[in-house]
């Protein structure tokens, strides 16, 4: 059971990293990157069970966390073009 | 199972690496080297490297991509592509790749339990680790115990590196005034 998760996860990988080679935006590729990152956690998860050592399950989360937070930088990124504003009103006046 | 999904894994870590040198639009590039980081710690998890592999997916993943964004934010996202063809970079790289490979032959098999490695302070640290420190974890018992002092300094090292750079940087509250004053 563990071996088609894992086959699966693989697969899902290939069809992301295909996406992030071709995507003609950048958001495609900020996608592709984040779905690469959640298939990641899940690997590590599945991988865990897999060779007897579910311990894997909390390194898992860890890797989760911070997939997110990179995610959440690259987009703030690209909406506002720098990462020291701390209010967005700010920045959208700055930009206008 | 577990070599398959080490080779699926460098599979396409390869196709990645050939990703990133052909592709010219550098947002590309910079969320590809997110990939390619994402994988590297994969594989080192694969590999019981636990801790290497934390250390890939934070800073490969998530604080590199955000710094080589905004070196690209100041600069321009397209690449300078040169026509001409260069044979002496290329040569430098493959007779430093040749001696890389041929050092690697002298090391033991990837392995080995006779290494020398596995030899010196290892079997020590794996016998009294759990009882001397009280750590389950070898590999936490030997950096935050054993190796306490060369931490402490690495510490003091990084810690360093961060002052120095908000003193570079200055105060936010500066920064503003400064502005103020120019406008």
């Amino acid at each position: 059971m563990f071996v088609a998760a894992t086959t699966a996860i693989l697969v899902t990988m290939a069809l992301a990293l295909i996406r992030a080679l071709l995507g003609p935006t950048v958001y495609d590729r900020v996608l592709a990157v984040n779905m690469f990152g959640t298939k990641t956690v899940l690997l590590i998860a599945v991988f865990g069970f897999l060779t007897g050592r579910p311990d894997f399950l909390d390194i898992a989360l860890a890797y989760a966390l911070i997939n997110f937070i990179a995610i959440i930088a690259v987009l703030k990124f690209f909406e506002y073009g720098d990462l020291g504003q701390s209010r967005p009103s700010r920045a959208r006046r700055d930009r206008t | 199972m577990e070599h398959l999904i080490v080779i699926v894994l460098l599979s396409f870590l390869a196709i990645t690496a050939v990703a990133i040198v052909m592709l010219h639009d550098l947002v590309a590039v910079v969320m590809l080297f997110g990939i390619f980081s994402l994988l590297s710690a994969v594989i080192f998890l694969v590999l019981d490297a636990v801790d290497v592999a934390f250390t890939e997916a934070a800073v490969g993943a998530g604080i590199s991509t955000v710094l080589m964004l905004g070196t690209l934010a100041l600069t321009t996202p397209k690449e300078k592509t040169s026509p001409r063809f260069a044979p002496i970079p290329l040569l430098v790289v493959i007779i430093t790749g040749a001696a890389l490979v041929y050092g690697t032959l002298d090391m033991p098999r990837y392995g080995d339990p006779t290494a020398a490695i596995h030899q010196h302070v290892a079997p020590r640290y794996l016998e009294r680790a759990p009882r001397e420190t009280g750590i389950p974890n070898v590999v936490t018992a030997v950096l935050a115990s054993y190796r306490g002092y060369d931490t402490l300094g690495e510490v003091t090292v990084i810690f360093t590196a961060g002052v120095g750079v908000m003193l570079l940087l200055g105060s936010p509250r500066r920064q503003t005034k400064r502005k103020r004053g120019k406008r």
